[in-house]
């Protein structure tokens, strides 16, 4: 992890159906990715609402990644089809905000899936390094650097 | 119900001032059922407008309050604590709303956040089609429950156009010809014989050409 990532933090929603599954092999596997990634674990990805991402991004957040089953195998049928159009909905809102959209993004693993798992959260973790820290953040940033002696 | 849409977040940027309170006020009836202006809109768009002023440093302190109803004095009563407290309201009311809002707050200034469209129905999940026009004179028994004014391009009330291609309007394919449904229903209840009348010239002194319209009651009033 460089130490840019260690200024910036990603949450993932991961549903306990695969993604949340595909976490916990990765642990088992020692499959290394960013540790900047802070999961929550979901029932399922069709249960977040816009709000959620908003709300994780005034939190704090850099990027937001959310992670369903792969389509046509959600538990609950089309749970995640329903996310993928709130994410659709909620980076254009962040887009219009002046948020890059690509802050926001959806993927989908399935439970066996640990190494495709690590490598979404790795892609996400470069894409928030390329953008930068969310400028929600920035200003706090500058402020702890000044701190800084 | 009175069908609404959002403005866009920078057409909101536009229009709040900056370095203010804002109170984001949502309404629980016809455009909650639209999906643009209910609770969960109004904590969408308080959210967006958070980060647009974090992200460009526009200073804005945003509430949020929803009260049920906004055309109507006794739920606006409701709000008055919310109202008093901040600087602007931005209404996601529909454009009756947010008039019944500004009229009972003389000094504070109160915006639009949604586009008042038309009034419509949910035709599908996420798909809202507009039925009535508000003409002030209801012409529906003629024509089988379908209106003409509203669902022709044309507002023909002797039609069809001639234009139709297959079921679809001319002037937008993507929309069944009002003629064609008007046909099938008269036929489907054994009215057709209706479609043998000329109709005569409407009546546009009811509808908006007259001026803006009031309704007395004298019976109700007090």
């Amino acid at each position: 992890m460089s130490s840019r990532d260690k200024e910036t933090t990603i949450v993932a929603f991961c549903c306990i159906y695969c993604a949340y599954a595909a976490a916990d092999l990765a642990g088992s596997m020692r499959l290394q990715y960013p540790s900047n990634v802070r999961i929550i674990r979901t029932p399922c990805t069709g249960r977040l609402e816009v709000e959620y991402f908003l709300r994780a991004f005034e939190n704090g957040a850099d990027g937001v990644l959310v992670a369903g089953c792969e389509e046509g195998s959600c538990h609950f049928k089309e749970g995640n089809l329903i996310a993928k159009r709130r994410v659709n909905y909620a980076r254009k809102l962040l887009a219009e905000s002046g948020l890059e959209a690509d802050r926001l993004k959806m993927v989908n693993v399935s439970a066996a899936m640990a190494r495709l798992f690590t490598e979404h959260v790795r892609e996400m973790a470069e894409t928030v390094q390329r953008l930068g820290p969310s400028p929600l953040n920035r200003a706090k940033t500058r402020a702890q650097q000044e701190i800084k002696p | 119900m009175i069908v609404a849409e959002r403005k866009s977040i920078p057409e909101l940027l536009d229009m709040l001032p900056n370095n203010s309170k804002i109170l984001v006020l949502g309404c629980g009836t016809c455009v909650t059922v639209c999906l643009a202006g209910g609770e969960r809109e109004v904590s969408i768009i308080s959210s967006a407008l958070r980060i647009a002023s974090k992200a460009r440093g526009l200073g804005y302190e945003v509430s949020e309050f929803t009260i049920e109803r906004q055309c109507d004095n006794v739920f606006i009563e409701q709000a008055i604590e919310a109202i008093e407290k901040v600087d602007v309201v931005l209404s996601l009311g529909c454009g009756a709303g947010v008039q019944a809002i500004a009229e009972r707050f003389l000094k504070k200034p109160v915006y639009a956040g949604l586009n008042t469209k038309f009034l419509g129905i949910l035709e599908e999940r996420g798909v809202w089609t507009e039925k009535c026009s508000q003409c002030g004179s209801c012409v529906l028994h003629e024509y089988g429950g379908i209106c003409p004014v509203t669902r022709c391009a044309k507002h023909l009330l002797n039609g069809p156009c001639g234009g139709s291609r297959e079921d679809r309007c001319e002037v937008r394919p993507d929309r069944p010809c009002a003629w064609q449904l008007i046909y099938q229903r008269l036929k489907n209840i054994g009215e057709l014989e209706r479609l043998e009348k000329i109709e005569p010239p409407k009546k546009w002194s009811a509808s908006l050409s007259g001026g803006p319209r009031v309704i007395i009651r004298e019976d109700h009033r007090i």
